[in-house]
């Protein structure tokens, strides 16, 4: 069974449709980048999968439990919601680091704050918070060795590079075990020199059973890493393929004027 | 008026010392610590008043800002139309009309006997509604990417403005709300209309007895305490420069 399913995902703003219909699926495991020309949904598209837009529109289910359904009107709990939300994570494209946090803090921070509200409510003894709480702490070290930046874990963002926040930013999504983690044109505010140690990063996070969905404007990134690749155009997928497949014969005449304006430069 | 320059120098130039002397300075040390103490007594009321108004109106000063940005039309526009007057129209006038009212419409004069009651009240009201707009302008500064990642972090909304927007608030209004709190040390000297007794009060009634410096010698207090109250904002803005945002 698909880890991720989309059905008839239609969103618009006012009267402009900036998703229409998008259909598609993944398995747990699978990287899928999202490639296309600005204005053409992909960033609306992860935005409607992390619940920071509604769509007015369609079916969004995780391991076959509905996270999201339009025809479904009844009002969900704050649990229900945040379980949700948690089977997600997103790294966003600026970021988004909490800068009076340091870059462990950064990590911990969403974690912590919910053990505190389960140790309430399950009334945890002193020790079984310290032990849970020393885990929290123990797991941002891997992640952060994991990105290669233990050596920051005190600094603050304001003392890091674009990239290192961005490294950041992923082992704080990573922090929260998401089933599915989406990256926002991960390396799209960053210098050139800086988007190679980014890119390396997600790589080095494919493989086991990590499912994965890029917004990408990097074609190289997204041929290399993907094991699917979804083209979208003026809020419709118009081509969904293997790499090889999209990047070797695209079919579309869309997609290959954008492949053969992404080789002009 | 005078023949000559040198006439100005010899006749009229010691007596503006004379007269300088005399509004400026008392005549013995035992005078001076009389009424310096007197005057410390009136200054206690400016304090009193001052802290006061500071504990109730910035937390108050925050909930309006909520109203004032609630989606909720109703409470928004109402919370906009209490400021609107409140900033609009003089404290003074507004010592006034906290003061009079229960007695005209209630008959019921209930600050007759705590006078001050009436001016904390006012005042509380009136810097609340000055701080809802400082703290409304920095929380719409914070940037929407912050609530975003607070939220697919699976943070309550409110875990989000408490632990993770408030600081960098704060960070963003200080110099603003030191302005406010050095006005309020000033303002507080309105409260004699409505006869509470504080420091300019207490200095007025050495004045009608002949002797001017203690009415200006209580500037003398006002800035020590805004003295001390500037050196704490910039340690505040010192601990708060660790980070940028």
């Amino acid at each position: 069974m698909e880890l991720l399913k989309v059905e008839g995902l239609k969103k618009s703003f006012g009267r402009t449709d900036v998703l229409m219909g998008i259909d598609f699926s993944l398995q747990k495991g699978e990287v899928l980048a999202i490639i296309g020309s600005s204005g053409s949904g992909k960033t609306t598209l992860l935005r409607c999968l992390n619940f920071l837009e509604t769509p007015n529109e369609g079916k969004i289910t995780v391991s076959g439990h509905a996270v999201y359904d339009s025809t479904d009107k009844k009002r969900k709990s704050a649990k229900e919601k945040r379980e949700n939300q948690l089977k997600f994570g997103l790294v966003f494209q600026s970021f988004n680091l909490f800068p009076q946090y340091t870059v462990h803090k950064n990590i911990t921070l969403a974690a912590t704050l919910a053990l505190k509200n389960t140790a309430k409510k399950e009334k945890m003894t002193g020790a079984q918070k310290a032990a849970a709480l020393a885990e929290i702490e123990a797991k941002a070290d891997r992640l952060l060795a994991q990105v290669g930046l233990s050596e920051k874990k005190e600094s603050y963002p304001c003392q890091l590079s674009g990239g290192q926040c961005q490294r950041v930013a992923i082992a704080r999504a990573l922090a929260l075990d998401p089933e599915i983690l989406c990256f926002d044109e991960p390396t799209s505010a960053l210098d050139p020199e800086l988007t190679g140690e980014v890119l390396r990063a997600i790589k080095s996070l494919k493989g086991g059973d990590r499912t994965m969905v890029i917004v990408t404007h990097e074609m190289e990134f997204a041929r290399n890493v993907a094991d699917k690749v979804i083209f979208m155009a003026d809020g419709v997928i118009e081509e969904v393929g293997t790499p090889e497949e999209l990047f070797g014969a695209p079919k579309s005449p869309k997609l290959r004027a954008f492949l053969q304006k992404d080789k002009d430069i | 008026m005078f023949s000559s320059l040198s006439e100005w120098f010899s006749k009229e130039l010691p007596a503006i010392g004379e007269r300088f002397v005399n509004a400026f300075l008392p005549e013995s040390a035992e005078e001076f610590m009389t009424i310096a103490e007197s005057l410390w007594s009136g200054f206690t009321t400016t304090l009193e008043l001052f802290a006061l108004t500071l504990l109730f109106a910035l937390p108050l000063g925050l909930i309006i800002s909520f109203g004032s940005m609630s989606k909720f039309k109703p409470l928004k526009y109402l919370m906009k139309i209490i400021v609107w007057i409140v900033r609009g129209t003089p404290l003074m006038l507004q010592i006034f009309i906290v003061f009079f009212i229960p007695g005209i419409v209630f008959n019921n004069p209930i600050f007759k006997q705590d006078r001050f009651l009436a001016a904390l009240i006012t005042f509380v009201l009136n810097y609340a509604c000055y701080f809802s707009e400082i703290y409304r302008g920095g929380i719409e500064s914070i940037s929407v990417g912050q609530y975003e990642a607070g939220q697919v972090l699976g943070m309550t909304k409110a875990q989000t403005f408490f632990h993770v927007v408030l600081l960098q608030v704060i960070k963003r209004i200080l110099a603003p709300i030191s302005n406010e709190v050095i006005t309020l040390v000033k303002d507080t000297s309105l409260v004699r209309v409505i006869s509470v007794i504080e420091i300019i009060k207490v200095a007025e009634r050495f004045s009608s007895q002949g002797l001017l410096w203690p009415l200006f010698f209580t500037s003398v207090y006002y800035l020590v305490f805004n003295g001390i109250l500037t050196l704490l904002f910039g340690y505040i803005e010192k601990k708060l420069s660790y980070f940028r945002s």
